[in-house]
């Protein structure tokens, strides 16, 4: 880290540098884009891999928060910060060059922060309409419903996009269109039984070929982040589960244990063991939901009816202990809501082997098949580069070699104590995104197995205060959710609700990748690939 | 030979009495339009069973392949669950769409209905059962049974949609790709067989069925026949013209009420009548498993009468595309057209060398022995 100093230094004389776990870095607007390209192409280990970009109002000024870290180490971290005191008109310049998962990070700031990002190609506000007026997530925003009236008028699709670029003479406003005049657009979204949720891509195709795609997004925002800044820290755990509903329990657990070491509080140890247990049978009822709604979209509605019998008996398990199926529920802040219910143990256990046996079914139904084969292999390419820069991680990440398992490469919880394998792969096609999931749901029954027989005895949850209060600071947890990394970013102020609240969905940088992978493949293969990537919409419309 | 069994069950004697009693009554004219009108109703009906039974067993076999259990409410074991749907889908608003192709747009799931209808009358049911046997029947049913692509290009043209435009256009080279094979295929039993007409080729078949009869060349012909057939009926795994996860639901994505009905039910029927073809062709239509010599075990089979024969063989084949149909993931529109050009015709084509030399040089079962 030393060495990263140094070379910060030397790149940005004036960067302000803070160091408390991990290093922040402060630069001014104009200098963040030379300090960035130096990290990128750092010899040791290039900071490749941008975690999380987080649009900031500090009051006095506007900026961003990025979180960035070497793909070949996801421990070390470091945080870059800019900002501007602008209000009327702030702009800061776009990593998109240098990272692509910027570009719809920068796009989502624009439209709640109102900050415009110089050289990024387009700068049309993400999950906002266009004619939204104010800026949500500044603290100066007026909530005043007559503001934006809730229309029920069609607005046109806007295919131009306005842009800022640098230019020798200075900045200058321009505008593309993202279509050609004569492509023929199809709207694939945002009802459509294939794209999993309230997902809107506008898709130019040449017969059966897909020349370019747009994604819209936002159909189903709810303003989590928003509503959070008003809320204490244990009423936000009940709007985790309902980000990605599939991995609920997973982000629930992240928020948890971002609070927890912000509050510095201790989790019994028989809470650990139950938490991860409850996340494995949430990443195997994940995965199977993901198995299962593929191969429908490949065609195979069996197949999808197979993935559900065995998710059932998760979510009976699930029932029996938690009361709820698919929102849970279960941890809070300390511990886990209720002790475990008396078959819990052996219920889980009778489910190992059932789920084991089931796996082998589906690779005989399904891998092996001569036309399911023929619709995976070489299909939707992701290169390693590609994955890392459009930051995709989780099983889809994994399928291109991007070694990004947060439960390997930043143990949280007892992870670092369980045996279990990254599943990587590094093929990069739809056949090995699907594969490694499959595969994962037999390290996670491994996981299981290993703590099923050694939950200690003992307190399930350590009493907090009623008002929970936070010190001043910024928090970070990162923790495997089952469609990838997902993140808690807390900034307090010591109050008992959070200043700033964000969350780094894994599925918006599966979706912003899909543009990419699914250039000159078919109509029906860019079905498939959505399928093999795996997003889950009120994931990205947080 | 067949009438030195007795067939207590066969409907014939009972139809020919009919017949005989009509002209008695009745003026010539009087009895034949007569008649027409009861061999159209008799075979609306059957339309109209089939489909609500295919559709309920359709839904049942899928419970059991998806280890679910398929309708189970309405009526014992749900048996009149497609009644039911039947009577939602006749109550439900044909909605209209404004900006479509009026006329086409009402008249395309006609012609699927009417291609379905004409098949159905050349079909052999049992015996005495067929209401106008051609002779030529096989070309007479590949004819009418295409006339349905009109329906499925018209349907997706006139519904302006784009979902719809893709799903015809994939429909249309897929089934003048599979037509062609399904040509073939039975071309080379007319070869086996001699002739054309449906009656004649199941009495040639009274010992020895085509498929054992042709033994290789007429296996290799089945099994495209099926194939081809399966292809023509836009059932998964070849259901890209509907394609529910890419295309919502390919050309009838705007139908409708009784409209969308109309395409339902010429879905089912069609399933039928691939099946029913092929029967007729390959397993001897409905004519009883029967062994020369064999007279104590040939009178058995005969108690069976010729109509269950028929449905029995039949329902098999619809089993058989059910079973694919839940199994399979969808072909990709490249991947289809590569099987039907690359592989099913060139094979065909050598395939019905094969049976012209089979025939010519008597290597027939018949023949042989």
């Amino acid at each position: 880290m030393e060495n990263i100093k140094k070379i910060i230094v030397e790149t940005v004389p004036e960067a302000v540098i803070e160091e408390d776990g991990r290093l922040t870095v402060t630069v001014e607007p104009d200098k963040l884009h030379r300090l960035a390209i130096t990290l990128r192409h750092y010899e040791e280990f290039p900071f490749d891999y941008l975690a999380m970009l987080t649009g900031m109002d500090w009051g006095e000024k506007l900026g961003v928060n990025y979180l960035i870290a070497p793909s070949k180490d996801l421990s070390k971290v470091i945080v870059l910060r800019t900002g501007t005191t602008e209000r009327e008109n702030p702009l800061l310049y776009s990593v998109t060059d240098i990272w692509e998962t910027a570009h719809l990070n920068e796009r989502e700031v624009y439209g709640m922060f109102g900050i415009r990002f110089i050289n990024n190609p387009d700068m049309r506000r993400f999950f906002l309409n266009a004619d939204w007026k104010g800026f949500p997530l500044r603290k100066d925003y007026d909530t005043n419903p007559e503001l934006n009236p809730l229309s029920a008028e069609s607005k046109p699709i806007i295919d131009i996009a306005p842009c800022i670029v640098e230019t020798p003479d200075g900045l200058k406003e321009e505008e593309r269109h993202i279509f050609e005049d004569e492509d023929y657009i199809i709207n694939i979204g945002p009802q459509h039984p294939s794209t999993h949720g309230v997902m809107h891509f506008r898709v130019a195709l040449d017969g059966e070929m897909v020349k370019k795609i747009d994604v819209h997004s936002g159909y189903i925002h709810r303003g989590i982040e928003k509503i959070s800044e008003k809320m204490s820290y244990p009423q936000i755990l009940h709007l985790t589960d309902r980000l990605d509903y599939l991995s609920s329990n997973i982000n629930r657990h992240a928020l948890c244990l971002c609070v927890e070491k912000a509050g510095e509080i201790e989790v019994p140890e028989r809470a650990q063991y139950i938490r991860i247990i409850m996340d494995e049978l949430n990443r195997i009822d994940s995965h199977l939901v993901a198995w299962g709604t593929m191969c429908m979209d490949l065609g195979a509605t069996t197949a999808f009816i197979y993935g559900m019998r065995e998710r059932e008996d998760i979510l009976k398990i699930f029932e029996k202990t938690t009361g709820g199926r698919l929102i849970i529920n279960y941890n809070v802040i300390g511990g886990v809501m209720f002790d475990i219910q008396p078959d819990f143990q052996k219920d889980v256990k009778a489910f190992i082997p059932v789920m084991r046996k089931a796996l082998k079914e589906y690779h005989r139904l399904f891998s092996g098949n001569v036309i399911a084969v023929g619709r995976m292999k070489n299909i939707g390419i992701l290169t390693y580069e590609s994955a890392v820069s459009y930051a995709v991680t989780g099983p889809a990440g994994r399928g291109s070699g991007f070694a990004c398992d947060v439960r390997k490469h930043a143990p949280y919880s007892l992870y670092n104590k369980v045996a279990f394998k990254e599943i990587v792969r590094v093929e990069g096609d739809t056949y090995a995104r699907y594969l490694n999931r499959l595969d994962e749901i037999e390290e996670s029954l491994k996981i299981i197995e290993q703590l099923i027989d050694n939950i200690p005895e003992g307190e399930y949850v350590t009493k907090t205060k009623p008002v929970l209060k936070l010190p001043e600071g910024e928090f970070y947890q990162r923790v495997e959710a089952g469609r990838g990394e997902f993140g808690v970013y807390i900034n307090s102020h010591g109050d008992k609700s959070p200043y700033r609240l964000k969350f780094r969905s894994p599925s918006m940088a599966a979706v912003s990748v899909m543009p990419l992978i699914c250039k000159d493949e078919k109509i029906s293969d860019f079905i498939g690939i959505g399928g093999s990537m795996d997003y889950v919409i009120p994931d990205i419309d947080r | 030979m067949l009438l030195n069994y007795s067939q207590p069950l066969e409907v014939s004697d009972l139809l020919k009495t009919f017949d005989a009693f009509l002209y008695e009554v009745l003026p010539a004219w009087a009895a034949i339009v007569l008649e027409c009108l009861l061999v159209g109703v008799a075979l609306l009906g059957l339309f109209v069973v089939l489909a609500l039974a295919l559709i309920y067993i359709e839904r049942k076999v899928t419970g059991f392949f998806q280890a679910r259990l398929g309708p189970n409410r309405v009526g014992k074991y749900g048996i009149i669950q497609s009644v039911a749907d039947m009577v939602k889908i006749l109550l439900k608003e044909i909605i209209h769409v404004n900006k479509s192709d009026h006329f086409l747009f009402f008249a395309a799931p006609f012609f699927m209905l009417i291609a379905c209808m004409l098949t159905f009358g050349a079909l052999p049911y049992g015996k005495g059962l067929q209401a106008i046997d051609f002779n030529i029947g096989v070309f007479y049913v590949m004819a009418v049974s295409s006339l349905s692509i009109v329906g499925v290009l018209l349907a997706g043209w006139s519904s302006n949609n784009k979902y719809s435009m893709i799903g015809a256009m994939r429909s249309g080279a897929q089934f003048i790709s599979y037509e062609l094979s399904a040509g073939f295929a039975l071309m080379t039993m007319v070869v086996l067989s001699g002739t054309m007409s449906f009656s004649q080729i199941i009495e040639s078949q009274a010992y020895c069925w085509n498929i054992f009869n042709g033994h290789i060349p007429a296996l290799i012909a089945f099994v495209i026949y099926l194939i081809s057939g399966h292809a023509e009926t836009n059932r998964g795994p070849f259901d890209l013209p509907e394609a529910e996860s890419e295309l919502t639901a390919g050309y009838h994505t705007e139908y409708s009420g009784l409209q969308f009905g109309f395409f339902y039910l010429a879905e089912y029927l069609n399933m039928f009548i691939v099946a029913g073809i092929a029967t007729t062709v390959f397993l001897g239509g409905w004519m009883p498993f029967q062994v020369e010599g064999w007279d104590g075990f040939n009178q058995i089979m005969n108690y069976i009468p010729s109509y269950a024969w028929f449905f029995g063989k039949t329902f098999f084949l619809i089993f058989l595309s059910l079973w694919v149909r839940w199994t399979f993931p969808r072909l990709r529109i490249d991947q289809l057209l590569t099987i039907e050009w690359k592989y099913l015709l060139p094979i065909n084509m050598v395939n019905i060398l094969l049976m012209v030399v089979v025939v010519l040089a008597g290597l027939t079962l018949t023949d042989i022995f």
